[in-house]
């Protein structure tokens, strides 16, 4: 990037199934102030734009952007809604550092998924209203048939998908923030519950409450207030088709189109050396292994075996979902790019605890907004500026 | 530090009417395509789309960013949705200029799509769900009551009457009558006709307020060394603001929107402008309501406070006025399809400041104009400032 934008503060709260105890407004307020005491900054001395994620629908709330400036201390200030994943947020963000007009500019992103009764439901409104939505399919049964065909063409199989659930459960047991850390057994994974085939119950994830928190700034405020800043060397996004009708079915093209970008900003030529270690979308099982080929961090058809030999694993040589991922953490909503680049950022600074991954200085996190979209976003991160060569 | 500059080169619009037969994707790729055409372009020219869209009630789909993607031109390309509320149409102008000075593009296309008919039987009805869910909701407030309560105590602190708000309606209404997009356009319409019309909630009436509509806004914003090989008349981008107060609506005094004040102080220091009742050749001000011109005014500080019914008495703001305000017809008269109507806004500058407005044309060379747009729960305010001069 021509100027650097680095990420100098994180906060969040959770991630937990439920949280009666506290509205989203609390949950956003702790995620705040721990990201604003991580970086040192004041919100209403310091932070010059406020970016939120969110949907109308997941909140209950039309215009839901009204309800997000108080409790990020953004009350009369330059504030804005992405409908997006927290990572296009996270991109708003870097976009109005890039201006040269604005040094500090936090993003918030959050899930309150417990207070929603039916979101299956709400889902199906996603589909589109006049061609997709009288069919009355239920939005999974398009991860499903998106399964179907992956599986197809790469040859993946579901034990396959199934060691990834194995993995991201194990990981999550060391993460404390994580909600469904479990030691599982691929068996376990096969024989759950069909649930719109080939997914079986224990591939889905399962949602999670809570809020994140990023402060982001330019090279010169880093440089004065963070010891460890994250560099934002690349970041990208892009959307396929949102037509079912008129998109891939076995390839991530938005994954792939995203990769593109923030690898051609970040300078980065041969991810599958260069990246050292990824948190990516796993809503579903197969999404992680079909989006580990999209980044080009491995071949097609092969993101499956080398979940089976452990190459993904914490000790492998590309780890995958350290945090957990979606599967082990939860997914959090809008907030589930955020969550993958906190894991990102803490490991990149040496404060990931027990699930610590040795020397790394890339990192990459991608993000996808679920059935039915063909939306995705990814950054590369980086704790020395220009990569380990500078 | 140095900033890169940030034209607008092209711009197009859709009919605003009551209930398009089109889908909204349809609506969105008309005014898109609209947009392109004008400045010779193509979808392969454009780097990235902006899209705005206002409350996903309206049409009943969930994630109408994504929905809305493929109509809008972005299959295949980075998109994001952004949104504020009614403010979501002029936000897009420091949403594309943001994506363009950022320096990650060239070429942005920016489409803001409507359609609030789908909405049965009234779309009145979605904005129950803008309020809080625990101390609101219960109440079943309806939008027209809160800006009854906003006009009631704007009228009081400064003395101001119907009759004197009403002038907005009948200017607006004129002017939208020279708009071939417009909905409500009625050259002979006249105080009276307003003051006589319907009592909606007291004291807002019929002919106070926008209509419900369908439409769709589209315009091409392009980076400096590119803009200037597209058109020989780019339009810059000179300065953009934008401020979210409270949710708590109800402890701020409604007399005078300090939000939109603070957008347009972030808008002006941008822009170089330090008095803007002299350096602002055109306004554009949010109207969904007639009163709302003449508080944005206010905030805009191109009025004294309480004294903008009096630019509008003596034609200060008419179209051949000093000071020309809504000379598209605004919202009142062109309609209010939430967030294409802001964008229209910002396109009715592009065109006036090309001298390409027609019928609607201001006399003289204006050199620079103000769209503002305001939304949430009395809450916010966007500001996009455009010029003829490049920014220094």
């Amino acid at each position: 990037m021509m100027h650097p934008v680095a990420i100098i503060g994180v906060g969040w709260s959770g991630f937990r199934p439920v949280t009666p105890d506290v509205s989203y407004k609390e949950l956003i307020y702790e995620a705040a102030v721990r990201a604003y005491a991580d970086a040192g900054v004041d919100p209403r001395r310091d932070v010059d734009s406020f970016v939120t994620v969110s949907e109308d629908f997941h909140e209950g709330t039309s215009i839901f952007d009204e309800y997000v400036p108080d409790q990020i201390g953004g009350a009369q200030r330059p504030v804005h809604t992405i409908t997006g994943d927290g990572l296009h947020g996270l991109a708003a963000a870097a976009m109005q550092i890039l201006t040269g007009r604005f040094r500090v500019v936090v993003v918030e992103g959050h899930s309150k998924a417990s207070n929603i009764l039916t979101l299956p439901h709400i889902t199906a409104y996603a589909m589109d209203p006049i061609l997709n939505r009288p069919l009355r399919a239920n939005p999974l049964a398009v991860a499903g048939l998106e399964a179907c065909r992956y599986m197809h063409e790469s040859g993946t199989t579901r034990e396959q998908c199934a060691a990834v659930v194995v993995k991201n459960r194990r990981n999550a047991l060391r993460n404390p923030a994580a909600a469904f850390g479990a030691d599982l057994r691929t068996e376990d994974v096969l024989v759950s519950e069909a649930v719109a085939s080939p997914l079986a119950r224990l591939e889905i994830s399962d949602h999670a409450d809570g809020a994140i928190v990023l402060v982001l700034a330019d090279a010169e405020t880093a440089g004065r207030l963070s010891p460890r800043p994250a560099w934002i060397r690349g970041i990208g996004w892009a959307n396929d088709s949102p037509s079912l009708e008129s998109r891939s079915w076995a390839r991530a093209v938005y994954a792939e189109q995203a990769a593109a970008m923030a690898y051609k900003m970040a300078g980065i030529g041969n991810p599958a050396e260069e990246i050292q270690f990824a948190e990516v979308d796993d809503t579903y099982a197969y999404k992680e292994l079909q989006h580990l080929e999209a980044l080009g961090l491995c071949s097609l058809g092969r993101a499956g075996p080398l979940t089976v030999e452990g190459a993904t694993a914490p000790d492998g040589c590309l780890p995958i979902n350290v945090s957990g991922g979606s599967l082990g953490v939860g997914h959090l909503l809008e907030a589930s790019g955020l969550a993958r680049v906190l894991e990102v950022v803490l490991q990149l600074r040496g404060q990931a605890g027990s699930r610590q991954l040795g020397d790394v200085y890339t990192g990459l996190a991608q993000s996808w907004r679920g059935v039915p979209t063909t939306s995705g976003a990814v950054a590369v991160l980086s704790n020395q500026l220009g990569g380990r060569e500078s | 530090m140095s900033m890169r500059r940030v034209a607008v080169v092209g711009a197009g619009m859709t009919r605003f009417v009551r209930r398009a037969m089109e889908t909204p994707k349809e609506l969105a790729w008309h005014a898109a395509r609209m947009a392109l055409d004008s400045c010779g372009l193509t979808l392969k020219d454009v780097g990235g789309v902006c899209i705005g869209s206002a409350p996903d009630a309206f049409d009943g789909v969930h994630m109408k960013g994504e929905y809305l993607s493929d109509g809008s031109g972005a299959w295949g390309k980075p998109v994001m949705r952004s949104y504020v509320g009614g403010g979501t149409g002029v936000f897009l102008g420091p949403h594309g200029w943001y994506h363009v000075a950022s320096g990650l593009f060239d070429v942005v296309l920016v489409v803001a799509e409507e359609k609030m008919s789908s909405f049965h039987p009234h779309a009145q009805a979605a904005f129950l769900t803008i309020f809080d869910h625990t101390t609101e909701r219960p109440l079943e407030p309806n939008l027209l009551w809160i800006f009854a309560l906003e006009m009631n105590r704007y009228m009081q602190t400064y003395g101001i009457s119907k009759r004197d708000i009403a002038q907005v309606a009948v200017k607006n209404k004129r002017n939208a009558a020279d708009h071939p997009c417009a909905m409500l356009g009625e050259a002979s319409i006249t105080v009276e006709d307003v003051l006589n019309s319907e009592v909606l909630a007291w004291p807002v009436q019929r002919l106070d307020v926008s209509p419900v509509s369908d439409g769709a806004v589209a315009i091409v914003m392009a980076a400096e060394g590119v803009a200037e090989r597209i058109t020989d008349r780019p339009v810059w981008v000179q300065g953009v603001g934008w401020n979210l107060d409270t949710a708590y609506w109800t402890n701020r005094d409604l007399a005078y929107p300090e939000y939109v004040e603070r957008a347009a102080r972030m808008a002006y220091e941008m822009a170089g402008v330090r008095e803007p009742r002299k350096e602002i050749h055109i306004v554009e001000p949010y109207d969904p309501f007639d009163y709302k011109e003449l508080h944005h005014l206010e905030g805009l500080l191109l009025a004294d406070r309480g004294k903008a019914p009096e630019l509008t008495a003596q034609g200060v703001t008419g179209r051949g006025g000093a000071m020309p305000v809504c000379p598209s017809g605004g919202l009142l008269g062109v309609g209010n399809p939430i967030a294409a109507a802001g964008l229209m806004k910002v396109a009715e500058l592009f065109w006036q400041l090309r001298g390409e407005a027609g019928a609607r044309q201001v006399p003289g060379t204006p050199e620079r104009g103000l769209a503002q747009a305001w939304g949430d729960l009395m809450q916010v305010g966007t500001v996009t400032i455009l010029g003829t001069q490049r920014p220094a």
